[in-house]
């Protein structure tokens, strides 16, 4: 049967009118994408930029005998009310340290409270008039300003919206991948070598390869669980510490690895393997010398993806006790440790409105670690990648 | 046989330092997501201005809390937990078998719970009756128990505005749900007869509750962009967004600090801390961190707290509660009963 002219060309059209109806839905796909990630980017610009400055004003602080008691009253009242009680906490103990304060009164910028922040930034503040008022002429003289929010990078959490930071936090996150990294690297990258180069293919690896693959698929809050009940109880590893979310958060990366480390093994051509066995090398020295370094930058790239994900993860922190309130950095791999999505988290259940701008601001901060992460990870690949 | 030493020894020394044993002068502390910003405000204080390190306080709700604290003594187990609510019987029973038989309770003051909209709105004011009715998962209707039909408010009660019934509230695992329950549902069903004189709790699953989760941020957020529903959430909350927020009065008495503190607003609770008295020789922060929670700057009538949403207690009870902390009275299971 034969078809005629004008039936071909018009099936013709219509399939190509399919075709351009599919790319216009695929770019208004990435178009939608693209939307909401502008939304969310402005968004997050909008409401976390203001974090990164901080009001301070500068008082007459009086270090009198009276202040080392009651530290209010090293302020004149009017301005009482407007400096941080961060700071003012902090003037007994200066005056004794240093003796020579005593008597003296100094003209200083201080933090101002988070109130006095918030008013200088045109938001919602619980300033009475009167207060608004002394902040106004203290603007007009110069005397309060927004500067940049040092502090933000310096000190760790606070109830005090204008003290708090992310320095304990992000301390915390880089012991925890530390960690994270120094188990589950040389494991998982060993598990894929014997999976790939030594183990015979059978029911059991077969069994094996299907689990791990399981694992990369499961909630990571069980990874929590599983973390608590081995990590804790059994072995006693102190909860909330850098060691049990790092070890906890191993397991959860463990299969990224192995999988991308399998991947990138898989690439490596077999005409390599059979020409170094070809020359005399053992199996080891085959894996050792040829394999692995050519398969290097693909297992670097899965192990920083792997890591990237642990690094954005709060669910199994909770179980183990590292979403908690801990402003001091810790100095060690025992002691409590928050990390930098758990800040964020906590910070977001506060009432005060200050800390929407510090919840914004920390994700700004993760948001960039991890853009650079994910950057190194495509600069190693594109670098070392061969193609073969 | 070299490497096998090795490997040893590597081993050894990497459980090593997973095993270190916990050096504890940090007061651990857990319990009630309410009580959270007050003990977290308390130890940051006393983190700057006394030589001990800060406290670690998670934040697990008030049940987490006493099933962590009455795990049993030693390194790790927690010092203090927070309650919303009194420690329950059968939780100091738990703590009893378990070896912790010395706790000290130390009451703190009150929080209200705030039944909530925008300011967008008129004024609602409402009473424990007609919530209970609008959120009950079934209601007596001509002396029979039948599945909640209110769909708007004034088919409660005429005075009420033709508006949808939609209120945002906590999930069943907050604390300040279970005080809801207790304050709010069971209060108002204990005087209907449909229900025989015992509390009814049940919370009508139609969709005119909503479940907002543990977040009263968000329910706050959701309640500026829905403008009709109301939100249940800690008055604090209230108090911060009182620029776009309105409490209404329950039972003709609106939330205010005052009307919290001497009871006569009937949605407040007391918040409390339990101290474990037998980790005193281990961790010597600990009661200098609870006598400093309990000093007149804390929870007092110009205490710091107030600052943040604690409504204080009567000048006699806090004197009270804060000779029982100094004195570490020992709680006994008749107290809870």
């Amino acid at each position: 049967m034969s078809q005629s002219f004008d039936e071909i060309s018009a099936q013709l059209r219509r399939r190509h009118r399919k075709s351009a109806r599919l790319k216009w839905m695929s770019m208004g796909a990435l178009g939608l994408a693209g939307l909401f990630l502008v939304l969310f980017f402005t968004d997050m610009m909008i409401k976390g930029l203001p974090a990164f400055q901080q009001a301070q004003i500068q008082v007459e602080v009086d270090y009198s005998e009276q202040a080392s008691q009651l530290p209010l009253a090293a302020v004149q009242e009017d301005v009482r009310p407007l400096v941080s009680r961060g700071y003012l906490r902090l003037i007994p103990g200066r005056m004794e340290d240093n003796a020579e304060l005593l008597g003296t009164t100094r003209m200083e910028w201080v933090l101002a409270d988070s109130q006095v922040d918030q008013y200088l930034k045109g938001h919602h503040t619980r300033l009475s008039d009167s207060e608004q008022e002394v902040v106004d002429r203290l603007q007009a003289e110069g005397r309060a300003e927004l500067r940049f929010n040092t502090t933000f990078f310096t000190s760790g959490d606070s109830k005090m919206p204008e003290l708090a930071g992310i320095a304990s936090a992000a301390m915390g996150t880089v012991m925890t991948l530390l960690v994270t990294l120094a188990v589950s690297f040389p494991i998982g990258v060993m598990t894929a070598v014997y999976l790939e180069e030594f183990a015979p293919d059978n029911r059991f690896t077969q069994l094996i390869e299907i689990n791990i693959n399981n694992l990369a698929a499961i909630p990571s809050i069980l990874f929590g669980l599983l973390g608590l009940a081995i990590f804790i109880n059994f072995f006693g590893v102190p909860r909330s510490s850098p060691v049990v979310g790092g070890l906890t958060l191993a397991l959860m990366t463990l299969p990224v690895i192995i999988i991308s480390t399998r991947t990138a093994l898989r690439s490596v051509p077999d005409s390599i393997r059979h020409a170094a066995f070809g020359v005399g090398c053992s199996r080891w020295q085959v894996v050792r010398d040829h394999v692995l370094p050519l398969a290097l930058p693909g297992i670097m790239t899965g192990s920083i993806i792997g890591l990237a994900q642990a690094m954005g993860e709060t669910a199994p922190l909770i179980i183990v006790g590292m979403v908690a309130f801990i402003p001091d950095v810790a100095a060690s791999f025992s002691e409590a440790a928050t990390v930098l999505p758990a800040q964020i988290f906590t910070w977001a259940g506060e009432p005060e409105r200050a800390f929407i701008e510090k919840t914004s601001g920390g994700i700004l901060v993760l948001l960039a670690v991890l853009i650079s992460l994910n950057a190194t990870a495509v600069v190693l690949r594109k670098k070392f990648e061969r193609r073969w | 046989m070299n490497r096998i030493l090795k490997t040893t020894a590597i081993a050894a020394a990497v459980m090593g330092v997973v095993g270190v044993a916990q050096a504890r002068d940090q007061v651990r502390i857990v319990g009630s997501s309410t009580v959270y910003p007050f003990a977290s405000y308390v130890a940051e204080e006393f983190g700057a201005t006394t030589d001990f390190p800060t406290p670690v306080i998670e934040s697990t709700g008030s049940g987490g809390g006493a099933r962590l604290f009455c795990n049993g003594i030693g390194e790790g187990t927690p010092d203090i937990t927070n309650a919303s609510r009194r420690m329950k019987p059968s939780e100091f029973e738990r703590c009893v078998e378990n070896g912790v038989t010395d706790i000290t309770e130390a009451f703190i003051g009150y929080d209200g719970i705030a039944f909530a909209q925008s300011n967008e709105n008129d004024a609602m004011d409402v009473t424990l009756e007609q919530i209970f009715l609008a959120l009950a998962a079934q209601v007596p209707v001509d002396g029979e128990l039948v599945d909640n039909p209110y769909t708007q408010w004034n088919e409660i009660d005429d005075s009420l505005p033709a508006r949808e019934i939609a209120v945002y509230g906590p999930p069943t695992t907050s604390g300040t749900r279970d005080a809801f329950e207790e304050l709010v549902m069971e209060a108002a069903s204990e005087e209907m007869d449909a229900y025989g004189g015992e509390g009814y709790t049940d919370i009508r699953t139609d969709g005119a509750f909503i479940d907002a989760g543990e977040n009263d941020n968000l329910i706050v957020q959701r309640l500026a962009e829905n403008t009709e529903a109301f939100g249940i959430f800690g008055y604090s909350f209230l108090e911060e967004n009182s620029d776009s927020m309105m409490g209404s009065s329950i039972d003709g008495v609106a939330p205010t600090p005052d009307a919290i503190g001497s009871g006569d607003y009937p949605v407040s609770r007391s918040m409390f801390f339990y101290v474990k008295n037998q980790h005193a020789d281990e961790v010597p922060a600990m009661n200098e961190y609870a006598n400093l929670f309990m000093s007149e700057q804390m929870i007092g009538d110009l205490g710091y707290l107030k600052g943040i949403g604690l409504i204080p207690a009567p000048e006699e009870m806090r004197a009270e509660a804060r000779s029982a902390v100094e004195n570490h009275e020992t709680l006994e299971l008749a107290d809870l009963k």
